[in-house]
């Protein structure tokens, strides 16, 4: 635990989470010229942001503003990565590690008919908000997966997926914003609000208090990830957050046999859907280190951690649905972790309505690694009074669908 | 490997001499005795000559590893003994016949955006 | 099909076949509990009593072993016994929170509430695809899993050659290998000696035993109030004969045993051929210029134990954190972990070598078995009382020191999985911390260097990376000289205590999931799961 006494800060901007989304913002936010404090009540990435595969996707989204952002996203990550490179000279022998972004694409494969018919729909559906789509039979499938199943009824490539290294992606837009001077506290949890009193107004948000000590700030913005609904509620105005577990599945290190990330057509479903039960939508693909993931499952059990082998077997039949070859695999670590989702399944970015000073950043379910560069734009350029680059209303918390969920601030 | 299986006629245990068992590394044949893991059998014959002894190579470094804890905790012995991989060669008992092929699987190259097009 | 139509219930469930697994066992039988022993090896006898396959006897085999009798009479009486299910090639790969009867939320947290998930192997085909799922719900449960060798990390101990004390033990008993024809031994701890002493049963040439503790250590554990080792009842004094007979096989075979010394590199071309050796301060730290290079085929290294966890950890056991027993289970005198329900013996509770794994695994089976009072139990508490101070006298004349780093240098292999640097693990918490006083995260520093995350899943270099990185606890808070690295615990949680191959994950038999947490166990500190 730090030893560092208790100590005032003063700043532009304070961001409650050092997982990417915080990170993102915070990075957004000095490049822009403010000073910015970053406090999370653990370690950087120790929450989702370690927990994930590190998915940059837009095949996963029907037309729409997450889509927008999506594509914005995919525009902007090699363009970061590469500052990055030049400045912490990532990937270089004694540098920082590599944050491994790589544009290996998306196979989406549908085994049944009804499966075929939806997927081609849904393609058909994103082409003309600037999706890439090429759909392939079987052999067109085989020819890009060799190891996938012969029984393919339709796939269809979105070249645009990329891969990422969260937690190394994580660290280093931290490191390049702590260059530029912001301060990032570690172990220092939020307990409360530092409210100024305006006048006949009311109260805005000044800041935050912590256990490492005061941070007066003139916007708080809150990227805790599935804990934003408590850490906003702390500070006065709920946002409904609540918390979706997932799983996801290691192997050993294998020969080379997935190339790139493959997905069962039931994925598309499965992210929008709001059922408490258990949900398994297959994913595959490898790393940089060889290894295998497997996911997802999708599961409203609040913050439970405790592992489900049922989870485990419904994962594992959903590999080998697609990769029957893949049976002697060994898995050697399962992880998991819970995504931020809130009621209209789209993420918050921006302003709060009921309490100024009080900003957004969360809701990104399980795309918040690809959108996190977008979102750190989206809330820099709003924060800043720059033109955004995305549609700001529809990721508002004022929206409709949203606002309907949104209980009064605290007088 | 420099290790030695004990000469019967200076064991305080008084072990029975037991059957021979053979086993092929990576083609060669090697000869040990039944009740051996694979790992001891492999040791005792000073390993295969494409290995020079080792049981793998690491992905990063290639580097050359044999048995480190012998007792299956630290997964440096992992061969592929009969097509299936990862078996961990301090465990599985050597069995007459028994085709063990050592991994050597290096790191994934990447893939790069393409159409219709892939990289091994 | 409801979860419980599969699952099998059963009253004890002893995990770990060694000498505190066998001893809960047959304790538990006689307090007249039914039993069921999983053991994941082809026999039963752990470690300690790891020894020839049935098809090979041996005619004088206890002269290999210690207590040899104590093992063959507790191996016999569980066999003979239909009270009692010995099951060998039977892992425990989970545990899990399971379903109350009728699938319903379990009724409140322990033993009643876990399903064991096990996979079951034909005798001497570890690792084989296709291994039979079984699922048993224990009314109480015995965690004897036992311990594995620590291996201080230095340059070239990833060389084939180099091996841990346990492994030229096990190669030494079980298969009668020697796993060199000139050995070196060398390490910290009582182990050096029986090792050194099967290597030579063996046909083997020990050149050397070096142990690094230093004379005042050595003083500080033995020498402390000698009278009460010497006055000591029974168990000390077959304890002094033990050490006396590994001393006097050393001494006719004319190996040099020497203190304060310690391996500081392996060296040779694709497998080890010398070994330096150098003398070592009262830190642990090598003394420049006092380097002895020997040339060896074999190194066989072991600077102590460290528990095997996961199961412990799976079924929700606390780790002890600070005291004689930090990183080790936390237990009662009768061996009751916070778990209700659930009881931990043996090396898992603390290194304290078979004579302590016999009393605790005895205490942990009656009391597993509702027996917690009576004439057995109080000798058997007495006798636990005296081996737990020898142990703690042990833990003290050989722990780590911190010195031992100086030997680590940029290019020496920590985590030998992922072949991650000492100099890697550096450069990279430094290019992370968030500030001076504020270390990198180790979550975060495993997964960005991937430290740990490969098959061993941090077993073999979980203590050594937080050593590199400044995280190790002092195993004595009054004495910062003995801070040593002791296993942080967040590396040993294992969701999955072996791994399984994806076919035999599929072929689990479907279970209808319970639509509310279970335990409701929330875990903020560890999302990893």
């Amino acid at each position: 635990m730090p030893v560092t006494p208790l100590q005032r800060h003063t700043a532009d901007v304070v961001v409650v989470g050092a997982g990417i989304v915080g990170a993102a913002v915070a990075r957004a936010l000095v490049v822009g010229g403010a000073r910015v404090v970053v406090v999370d009540r653990r370690e950087a990435a120790g929450g989702t942001s370690g927990s994930g595969e590190g998915n940059l996707l837009v095949s996963d989204k029907g037309p729409g503003p997450e889509l927008a952002m999506a594509q914005r996203a995919v525009q902007l990550w090699p363009a970061l990565t590469a500052e990055l490179h030049d400045e912490l000279r990532t990937g270089l022998p004694g540098g920082f590690p590599d944050l491994e972004l790589e544009p290996k694409g998306g196979l989406v494969v549908a085994t049944t008919a009804a499966g075929a018919s939806a997927l081609r729909a849904f393609a058909a559906a994103q082409r003309p908000a600037g999706v890439r789509a090429t759909e392939l039979d079987a052999s067109g499938a085989r020819a890009l997966e060799p190891g996938l199943t012969p029984d393919v009824a339709l796939a269809v490539h979105y070249p645009d997926d990329a891969q990422v290294q969260p937690v190394v992606a994580t660290e280093a837009l931290l490191a390049s914003a702590r260059r530029r001077g912001a301060v990032v506290l570690t172990g220092a949890e939020v307990t409360g609000p530092l409210s100024l009193r305006r006048g006949s107004s009311g109260t805005r948000l000044a800041g935050v208090r912590t256990t490492r000590g005061e941070v007066a700030a003139d916007a708080v913005v809150v990227a805790a990830g599935p804990w934003s609904g408590e850490v906003s509620a702390l500070l006065g105005a709920p946002l409904p957050v609540l918390p979706r577990r997932g799983v996801i599945l290691v192997t050993t290190r294998q020969p080379h046999q997935v190339f790139r990330k493959v997905y069962d057509a039931d994925y598309v479903g499965a992210v929008g859907s709001g059922d408490a039960d258990l949900q398994t939508s297959t994913v595959v693909e490898s790393t940089a280190s060889g290894t295998i993931l497997i996911g997802s499952s999708r599961e409203r059990v609040g913050f439970d951690a405790a592992l489900r082998v049922e989870v485990l077997r419904r994962l594992a039949a959903g590999a080998l649905t697609l990769f029957p070859g893949l049976a002697g695999v060994p898995v050697m670590r399962s992880y998991g972790g819970f995504r931020p989702y809130v009621p209209d399944h789209l993420p918050v970015a921006g302003p709060d309505p009921r309490l100024p000073g009080l900003w957004h950043a969360t809701g990104h379910e399980g795309a918040g690694i690809g959108l996190a560069p977008a979102t750190g734009e989206l809330v820099a350029d709003l924060l800043l009074g720059r033109p955004p680059a995305l549609d700001a209303a529809a990721f508002s918390a004022a929206r409709p669908s949203l606002a309907a969920h949104l209980v009064g601030a605290a007088a | 490997m420099s290790a030695k299986r004990i000469d019967p006629a200076r064991d305080v245990a008084r072990t029975a001499t037991a059957e021979p068992v053979t086993i092929t590394v990576d083609g060669e044949s090697v000869t040990g005795v039944r009740g051996q893991s694979i790992a001891g059998v492999v040791m005792a014959a000073g390993g295969s000559a494409s290995t020079g002894g080792a049981l793998r190579r690491t992905a990063g470094a290639g580097s050359p590893r044999g048995v480190f804890c012998g007792i299956g905790v630290c997964f440096d012995c992992l061969v592929t003994v009969d097509g299936v991989r990862d078996v961990r060669a301090c465990q599985r008992r050597a069995v007459e016949g028994a085709v063990v092929t050592t991994q050597a699987e290096g790191l994934p190259t990447r893939v790069e955006r393409g159409e219709g097009e892939h990289r091994a | 099909m409801p979860e419980g139509a599969q699952v099998r219930d059963v009253e004890v469930l002893v995990v770990g076949g060694g000498p505190a697994g066998l001893a809960a066992a047959a304790a538990s039988r006689r307090a007249g509990a039914r039993v069921v022993l999983l053991e994941g090896g082809d026999d039963v006898g752990g470690q300690y009593w790891r020894h020839l396959p049935a098809d090979r006897p041996a005619t004088a085999e206890e002269r290999l072993h210690h207590g040899w009798a104590t093992f063959v009479r507790l191996r016999r009486t569980l066999a003979d016994d239909p009270g009692c299910q010995v099951l060998t090639g039977a892992s425990v790969w989970a545990v899990e929170p399971g379903a109350g009867p009728a699938g319903g939320p379990a009724a409140a947290p322990g033993a009643g509430a876990l399903v064991v998930r096990v996979l079951v192997t034909p005798a001497g085909a570890a690792d084989a695809p296709g291994r039979q799922h079984l699922a048993l719900r224990p009314a109480a449960l015995v965690v004897a899993t036992g311990a594995h060798d620590l291996t201080l990390p230095f340059p070239g101990w990833d060389l084939p050659g180099v091996v841990t004390g346990g492994a030229a033990q096990a190669f030494a008993k079980s298969e009668r290998l020697a796993v060199g024809e000139r050995v070196v031994v060398a390490g910290a701890g009582p182990f050096l000696l029986p090792v050194a002493s099967s290597l030579l049963a063996t046909g083997a040439r020990v050149l050397e035993v070096a142990e690094a503790a230093g004379p005042a250590q050595l003083a500080r554990g033995w020498g402390a109030h000698p009278q009460r080792l010497a006055a000591g009842p029974g168990v000390l004094v077959d304890k002094a004969r033990e050490l006396a007979g590994y001393v006097a096989a050393l001494a006719t075979a004319r190996v040099p045993y020497r203190i304060a010394t310690g391996v500081v590199a392996a060296r040779g071309e694709g497998r080890v051929e010398e070994v330096v050796l150098a003398r070592l301060d009262a830190t642990w730290a090598p003394v420049p210029g006092t380097e002895r290079v020997l040339a060896a085929d074999a190194l066989a290294a072991s600077h102590g134990f460290t528990p095997r966890l996961e199961v412990a950890l799976a079924a929700g056991c606390a780790v002890a954190g600070s005291g004689a027993g930090a990183g080790f289970v936390a237990v009662d005198a009768h061996g009751a972990t916070s778990v209700p329900g659930v009881w931990a013996a043996g090396e898992v509770t603390g290194i304290g070598g078979a004579d302590a794994a016999l009393v605790e695994g005895a205490l942990a089976g009656l009391a597993a078995a509702a027996t917690t009072s009576g004439a057995e139990v109080e000798r058997l508490l007495r006798r636990r009382r005296v081996l737990r101070a020898f142990a703690d006298r042990l833990a003290a004349a050989h722990a780590p020191r911190r010195g031992w780093l100086a030997q680590v240098s940029d290019e020496t292999v920590v985590c030998r999985c992922e072949e991650v640097t000492a100099g890697r693990l550096r450069s990279v918490a430094q290019a992370t911390a968030s500030a001076v006083d504020t270390p990198a995260g180790s979550r975060s520093l495993r997964l960005t260097t991937r430290a740990g995350l490969g098959p061993c899943q941090g077993r073999i270099c979980g203590h050594a990376v937080d050593a590199v990185l400044g995280r190790s606890t002092p195993s004595t808070p009054s004495d910062p000289s003995t801070a040593c690295a002791r296993p942080q615990v967040s590396h040993q949680r294992r969701p999955l205590a072996v791994p399984v191959r994806l076919g035999e994950l599929a072929d689990l038999p479907p279970t209808i999931p319970t639509t509310s947490p279970t335990t409701g166990r929330p875990d903020p500190e560890e999302n990893l799961t």
